[in-house]
């Protein structure tokens, strides 16, 4: 008891001090009441989330009645969402205030073929031109095509080892929450903010509500980390994580490789919520050792004692928790034009009366541009494309799945399939694995590291009216190229499809078989 | 850059009651590969007002001459998906200056008001009286009221107050932005490095 009570005097004490550090430039009425709260809010609340222990680690100020100024410890740039806060920087007459904690890769707009050759689209080329200038006058660490570690950017950066546990990461885009697998604070950001971060290392945030999403029980067999996350954004909606930061708990994520914690925190924000954590493990630790940027030696033992203590202490509370039960799980697929329109795959649409009367004519537009009915079964529809690939799953997991699925098989002929790695280094793995002469031998047909057709801002573009099953996060109207519809689904799933040529389960060819 | 002061504006308003309208919607993917801020606004919506064969679709609203104003009305969820700022810059460069919806996706929101563009967040009640006023009547105005956080359909007098931050609030009458604020405290920030 007496420790108890020690340890809560230290703390009380750790957090006056701190108070006082921070607040030394607010007027004395504030400091006491600031104080007094500090004082007050210790007595009260006991335990800290794991969001809230890297936050309160990277507030520089707190701005009353306004956001908080958050520090960040990494950057990530590519050429689509840096070019106009470079010019900001230069007509301040800025420099970026840390290089080294900034790295870059050209990955949204590059094509995924003949890397090797100057870019033929002249807007692309000069694009991509501009940030090579950029990193090379600031001194910022670029992987640029052709080079060997070139990817897409969120891929790239924890293979790196740019990424690890307690960081604040930030990117111009919005799956940067696929950091928050190594139990980041990491969130998209836009072009106004990357410039902010280049000049000042910091931003502007409102702190978000905290929730818990916690999956526990049994997973059914093939069903992936891309069928959970597409679960739960069905169950959330679109918005119903919005102004949330999500930690995500339980044994399901416990048991998840690397690769699929990032699947799951990477679509995020397809519920709207900021970002999606994971506290750190031994898996964790083990997956950035060694990397590039990761710390070496004693540093690194030393790191991984502070990481240990990144967790969601027992009696720390959340805005909302939701719990889901992993044995309801199955794989899903996406009918509609945002991802949280998802059913399993053995499901129907819904019916246009189970739709709540304000939302069925938004309901009934996405069924007419995808040309489906409400009620519909998803088993049976066609597809002409498929695409693996993307932030969410162009990882060397996802590609040895696929992989193990086609091997002896041919993909159908009424569909074209592509895929494409998440990164040179996927590419390497995946051609020392044997797999690219896997997926080329059943008619897949392999490109190069890029976001591809998961944005189509290339020439990756699925054609209008035609019907994609893609491994990638967003099934929104045009995403893949004017017209092209869009039902996400995981790389499993969307091997099957390649193979019969129509929406299939996965299930029904594995365990038959 | 600063952003452009924001005070009141009396305008009518274009309205869209699309729900989730995301920022692929806004502006494609396509037409990011630009390395300025500029001319994002006419492909505003592109793929919503412009056909395959690049002619204007005609019952799109942005297409419809009875409608115009400096203030677009969403429907929930407005802005979602990629964090793209180009949105915001498509959005102000068809020179919309306000907002308004029931709901705004996070990082829509951050990036209008760094553009010094107003989202005004409403009740999905009060939504509806503003679609149904534009669609009784075009040409029927609203006021928006910063200093004062409040929104009023002028030709009923109906109001409704809205949520701002004081701190976003100064930034959009002085036009200030959030970089100014930064470099203001930049002491501050190296300070906090090397207490780390």
């Amino acid at each position: 008891m007496s420790f108890l009570i020690n340890k809560v005097l230290t703390k009380l004490y750790r957090a006056v001090i701190f108070s006082i550090f921070r607040k030394l430039d607010l007027s004395f009425s504030n400091l006491t009441t600031c104080i007094f709260l500090k004082f007050k809010s210790n007595l009260t609340v006991a335990g800290k989330t794991l969001f809230d222990k890297i936050w309160d680690a990277h507030v520089v100020q707190e701005i009353p009645d306004g956001p908080s100024v958050l520090y960040i410890d990494r950057h990530l740039i590519h050429e689509v969402t840096s070019p106009q806060a470079f010019n900001g920087l230069g007509r301040r007459g800025l420099k970026v205030m840390r290089p080294n904690q900034t790295v870059a890769t050209p990955d949204h707009n590059v094509p995924t073929i003949n890397q090797d050759k100057p870019i033929e689209d002249e807007l692309s080329r000069f694009q991509v031109d501009t940030l090579t200038e950029n990193c090379n006058k600031y001194g910022i660490d670029l992987y640029g095509l052709n080079t060997d570690y070139q990817g897409v950017v969120h891929v790239m950066g924890p293979q790196l080892g740019v990424t690890q546990p307690g960081m604040t990461i930030v990117c111009g885009d919005s799956h940067t929450s696929t950091h928050g697998a190594f139990g980041c604070i990491a969130f998209g950001i836009g072009t106004s903010e990357v410039e902010m971060v280049l000049a000042t290392q910091c931003i502007m945030q409102p702190k978000p509500k905290k929730m818990r999403i916690n999956v526990n029980g049994q997973l059914k067999p093939n069903v992936s980390p891309k069928d959970v996350i597409l679960y739960i954004i069905s169950k959330m909606t679109a918005a119903g994580g919005t102004g949330y930061f999500v930690e995500y708990s339980g044994n399901v994520f416990r048991e998840m490789s690397m690769e699929g914690r990032m699947t799951v925190c990477n679509m995020s924000i397809e519920m709207g919520a900021r970002g999606g954590l994971i506290s750190p493990d031994i898996k964790t630790f083990e997956f950035v050792e060694g990397k590039k940027y990761s710390p070496k030696g004693d540093d690194f033992k030393k790191a991984v004692a502070k990481w240990s203590e990144l967790y969601t202490d027992a009696d720390a509370v959340f805005d909302r928790e939701v719990d889901f039960d992993a044995s309801d799980i199955e794989p899903m697929i996406t009918f509609g034009t945002n991802p949280g329109m998802g059913v399993k795959i053995t499901g129907k649409i819904p019916e246009l009366s189970s739709i709540v009367g304000s939302e069925q004519p938004s309901f009934q537009k996405s069924m007419n541009y995808m040309g489906f009915q409400a009620g519909d079964t998803m088993i049976g529809k066609p597809v002409d494309y498929v695409f693996i690939g993307s932030c969410t799953n162009g990882r060397i997991e996802d590609l040895r799945v696929v992989a193990d699925y086609v091997k002896g098989k041919q993909k159908a002929e009424n569909v074209t399939a592509w895929i494409v790695p998440g990164s040179k280094e996927v590419e390497r793995q995946a051609i020392a694995e044997g797999i690219v002469d896997v997926l080329e031998e059943a008619g897949f047909k392999m490109r190069q590291p890029g976001c591809s057709a998961c944005l189509a801002m290339n020439d990756d573009k699925i054609p209008a009216g035609k019907y994609a099953v893609s491994t990638s996060n967003r099934n929104f109207e045009g995403r893949q190229g004017p017209g092209a519809r869009t039902m996400l689904a995981s790389p499993l799933t969307a091997a099957a499809v390649a193979v019969a040529g129509k929406v299939v389960d996965p299930r029904t060819v594995l365990e038959t078989a | 850059m600063a952003v452009e002061k924001f005070e009141q504006l009396t305008s009518t308003a274009v309205p869209l009651p699309i729900e989730n309208v995301d920022t692929d919607q806004i502006i494609p993917a396509r037409f990011l590969k630009a390395t300025t801020r500029e001319g994002f606004g006419d492909n505003l919506f592109r793929d919503w007002r412009y056909d395959k064969n690049d002619q204007p679709i005609a019952d799109f609203v942005l297409n419809n001459p009875i409608y115009s104003g400096e203030i677009l009305v969403g429907g929930k969820n407005f802005g979602c998906g990629s964090s793209r700022e180009h949105a915001a810059w498509a959005v102000g460069g068809a020179g919309f200056k306000v907002v308004i919806s029931s709901f705004f996706a996070d990082i829509f929101k951050g990036n209008a008001l760094n553009n010094g563009i107003l989202p005004i967040t409403v009740s999905e009640d009060f939504l509806v009286k503003i679609f149904s006023g534009i669609e009784a009547d075009p040409k029927a105005t609203f006021k928006v009221d910063l200093e004062n956080q409040e929104l009023t359909i002028s030709a009923t007098g109906d109001k409704t107050s809205f949520d701002i931050n004081g701190y976003k609030k100064e930034c959009l009458l002085n036009g200030y932005d959030d970089i100014d604020y930064l470099l203001n405290i930049k002491d501050k920030i190296e300070a906090f490095e090397l207490a780390r």
